[in-house]
């Protein structure tokens, strides 16, 4: 197949990043075509970690498919499986208690923090700086120990049911949220320190992997890469679920539409979600944790979408239903792979330092991407 | 730990006193081969443990503490795994360079570790061109590279010896350019005529600030150099997966590792004997009493003190910085050290002239 | 001007990478921020979330006897069917006969964690517990009987 042509007729080289390679986080293969150094067009070869998900979900009842969706974006399980327990209430009409809905929405923030801790620390290191991911590891680990402490689990929590969540929270949860709060503002130097104020850093990241706001929509990007274009795409802020239009938090818009943009959109972000969960913490309304259910539950025959802002960016979810007890199909919008497809738009005419650089930014999640 | 002061002398002529001259001269050549390969494993070993805990303590960890006390056998053990590894050869590499290119690259660093004083009168051959025949035959080392990916037959290899090379030969200039600023103030190329001449205080000091700015270059080109990160390009883990030694496993694979550890070790070694006095102690001009307890410490514990201490800059800077891109490496070269250096030379010449240094 | 911009430049890069360094110098100065667990040795002081799920576990009480009814809402429950219960008839005191609990058998191997079997269970008689301990050399010892032999059901329990 492809390791037959090593050199192309015009004397281009062919380069195979992946499926095993350092910089690609999972088995993501990329086909590059390299002109010395400098990239004349990238090629992702999917498929390495298909699970066939949605294929799976169509024999799960609406209980039990939420979750498998944790194993798609695991770094963001919870606010996968929030997007599942939206579409179902949005079936039944169930109106979820509003003590759910605040433990919902702080446990998607906390998520989304604790991915772009990952991130940050993952990018780093495909830049070749390997300290910050100790240190961002540190506060993750603040993260997932909450989540663990309330959720029983600590990366695929599957802690959101339909009607509600899956059990109360943890009577530390409050204390330990605020403590790591303050522990994530007094680490927050160490980021500008380390990484964004490094002149190397700076240098491998302005100007670097340029998508213009056209292209952005073209693609269907979303997320940070999509507002670090200028393109307003947040959807807690276009369509608000649960209690998000209830809370003042900023949508981060950049209109770099580089990879500094882009960097510079999640770091903001981290500090928007701590903003919405200090909004949130001390206000948790009493009351009940789940609305009642029927034991089987059965959408109505018709078809459902509903999205969420993961932290990668869109993430849709279209359930089409006979009225049986399982989806009779389903389908999920995932932010990665509409991400994906932008990289070779990115990179094209730049080094291969760069495109590892624009690879980082994008925040690929591999089993997002193949689901 | 002793001086090793003076031990050469008495080996040459116990040697002389009971065997024929050409005999004790072939029995010197064994002693001085067994010594530096018996250098080389200790700090192959020691450096290798020395970059893990460092590493480890900067990001927050503990690094390797099972095997002996503080993990100090850790290396030793990876060694013996590295060992018993099957020495595998790609069916598509030219296997004669394949196999050639690692010993090239660890002759190449024995050969610099010649003129190099570990101590006072502790030095395998003084030569009079000493510093010149260090960046002479430190340049040699790309060739190794150089062949290790053309040969492997992989085209990330290939890439890393590309960049290799274009990397080494352009932080040449720069390193032979702050290393003649040092000439130039002491009119000579013998090492021990360069550590003599520090008696009195070292030239970092004595130098003024052409003295550091130099100090600062070479210390940058010498990372550059021996492809240590933020230069490491050769090797850049997340683009070119390992770079020039992909292929490469086992006991060839540990050859080019040891390597990269001796260069680092000679380059400092370079760095501490030009700039940060060699194995002389701190003096400080007039201060008798001080100069003489500071005369107390051994010339090597001196040496290997300050050596230790640049390594430790080096690899500082490595768990902290982000790796450069390749243009911006060449750029940092041609567009910021060498335009400084050259300025610097040329300042340097002047104090040189008029005698302004101490 | 061009010289000044220059020497600005240098500065300014030279101090974003010296601020870098003071970062790393403070931590290597700094050992008391190691946050290594020395996960064997400290099993002694380790201590998980009490909600952790390691694994599904039916609490026994002292006279041998649990809450399970055998009701398979746990087995309907799970969604990759590594719950399966085996149910038999007991004549019970008053000569009827009536459907128990004889295997509850769960796969650990198959088990994701989800804790859906928990919330499922109409008797509370199943939780999840938090060793996470759990590899062992013979994958058929995954296949565990939680229901210990000669348990039965405890009185009242519907």
């Amino acid at each position: 197949m492809l390791e037959e042509i090593a050199i192309t007729e015009e004397g281009d080289l062919i380069i195979n990043v992946g499926p095993q390679h350092p910089a690609t986080h999972g088995v993501l293969h990329l086909v590059l075509t390299l002109n010395g150094e400098i990239i004349k067009k990238v090629e992702p070869h999917l498929g390495y970690i298909h699970r066939s998900i949605e294929k799976m979900c169509e024999s799960l009842s609406y209980r039990q498919f939420i979750y498998v969706t944790s194993r798609m974006d695991y770094l963001s399980a919870h606010i996968n499986n929030h997007a599942c327990a939206l579409i179902v209430e949005k079936g039944l009409n169930v109106e979820v208690p509003q003590r759910a809905q605040y433990i919902r929405v702080i446990m998607d923030e906390l998520t989304r923090i604790a991915s772009h801790e990952l991130w940050w620390s993952a990018m780093a290191m495909d830049l070749g700086a390997f300290t910050p991911y100790f240190l961002a590891f540190r506060e993750r680990e603040k993260i997932n120990v909450i989540m663990e402490e309330t959720c029983g689990a600590r990366l695929t929590m599957n802690y959101m049911v339909p009607g509600g969540v899956m059990t109360d929270l943890h009577p530390d949860f409050q204390k330990n949220v605020k403590a790591f709060i303050v522990d994530f503002k007094k680490t927050l130097h160490e980021y500008n320190e380390l990484v964004t104020g490094n002149v190397i850093f700076q240098s491998r990241m302005k100007g670097i992997g340029y998508i213009s706001k056209e292209d952005v929509i073209s693609y269907g990007c979303t997320g940070p890469v999509a507002r670090a274009s200028g393109l307003r795409s947040d959807i807690r802020k276009i369509a608000p679920y649960d209690i998000y239009d209830k809370v003042e938090f900023d949508e981060i818009i950049e209109t770099g539409g580089d990879c500094f943009a882009r960097y510079q959109v999640r770091i903001k972000e981290m500090s928007q979600s701590i903003r919405i969960i200090e909004q949130l913490i001390d206000n948790i309304p009493e009351g009940d944790i789940q609305a009642k259910t029927k034991a089987v539950l059965k959408l109505p025959k018709g078809e459902f979408y509903q999205r969420v802002e993961t932290a990668r960016g869109e993430l849709g979810v279209y359930i089409v239903s006979e009225g049986a007890a399982q989806p009779y199909r389903i389908k999920f919008r995932s932010p990665g792979f509409s991400n994906l497809s932008a990289l070779d738009h990115m990179v094209r005419g730049y080094k291969i330092g760069d495109f590892i650089a624009a690879m980082g930014t994008l925040d690929l999640v591999i089993p997002d991407i193949d689901r | 730990m002793f001086s090793l002061e003076g031990l050469t002398s008495i080996i040459h002529e116990w040697l002389n006193g009971h065997l024929p001259a050409t005999l004790a001269l072939l029995a010197e050549f064994v002693i001085v081969g067994v010594a530096a390969i018996g250098l080389f494993a200790i700090l192959g070993l020691g450096l290798v443990w020395m970059e893990r805990k460092v590493a480890a303590v900067m990001q927050i960890r503990l690094g390797p503490n099972r095997l002996g006390p503080k993990g100090i056998f850790q290396t030793s053990a990876d060694t013996v795994k590295l060992i018993m590894k099957e020495a595998l050869t790609p069916s598509n590499a030219d296997k004669f360079l394949f196999n050639l290119a690692p010993f090239i690259v660890i002759i190449v660093a024995m050969l610099i570790l010649v003129p190099i004083a570990f101590a006072k009168n502790f030095q395998i051959w003084d030569l009079n061109i000493g510093v010149l025949y260090v960046t002479a035959v430190s340049s040699l080392s790309v060739i190794g590279i150089l062949m290790a990916g053309w040969s492997s037959g992989n085209k990330y290899s290939l890439l890393g010896a590309m960049r290799s090379c274009a990397q080494i030969v352009s932080y040449e200039l720069s390193a032979g350019l702050s290393i003649i600023s040092i000439i130039v103030l002491t009119g000579s190329l013998k090492i021990s005529d360069i550590v003599a001449s520090q008696e009195n205080g070292w030239w970092i000091f004595k130098g003024h600030i052409p003295a550091m700015i130099s100090f600062v270059i070479f210390i940058i080109a010498a990372t550059a150099e021996t492809n240590r990160a933020p230069f490491d390009l050769a090797e850049a883990e997340s683009e070119l997966t390992a770079g020039f030694h992909t292929e490469y496993g086992g006991m060839k694979f540990a050859l080019f590792f040891l390597s990269e550890y001796i260069n680092i070790f000679i380059v400092c070694a370079i760095c501490a004997t030009l700039f940060l006095g060699g194995w002389m102690p701190l003096h400080i001009g007039s201060w008798a009493a001080f100069n003489h307890i500071m005369d107390y410490i051994p010339s090597s514990i001196w040496f290997f003190g300050k050596t230790i201490f640049l390594i430790f800059v080096i690899m500082w800077f490595r768990w902290t910085f982000p790796r450069l891109r390749v243009d911006q490496l060449l750029n940092l070269e041609w567009k910021y050290l060498l335009p400084i250096s050259m300025f610097n030379l040329l300042l340097m010449t002047l104090i040189a002239i008029m005698g302004w240094h101490f | 001007m061009f010289l000044a911009d220059y020497i600005k430049e240098v500065y300014g890069a030279v101090k974003s990478l010296l601020t870098g360094m003071k970062l790393t110098g403070y931590y290597f100065t700094h050992h008391k921020e190691i946050i290594t667990e020395e996960y064997p040795n400290n099993r002694a002081t380790l201590k998980l979330a009490d909600r952790f799920k390691g694994e599904v576990w039916m609490p026994h009480d002292a006279n041998n006897e649990h809450a399970c009814t055998g009701c398979s809402s746990c087995e309907i429950a799970c969604p990759n069917g590594s719950i399966k219960i085996v149910s038999m008839n007991v004549i019970n005191a008053e000569g009827k006969k009536k459907k128990a609990i004889d295997q509850h058998i769960y796969r650990l191997d198959m088990c994701t964690m989800c804790g859906l079997c928990v919330e499922a269970c109409p008797t509370d008689a199943i939780h999840m517990r938090n060793t996470f301990e759990l590899s062992v050399f013979d994958r058929n010892n995954l296949i565990m009987r939680l229901n210990k032999p000669g348990s039965k059901i405890r009185e009242g329990v519907e």
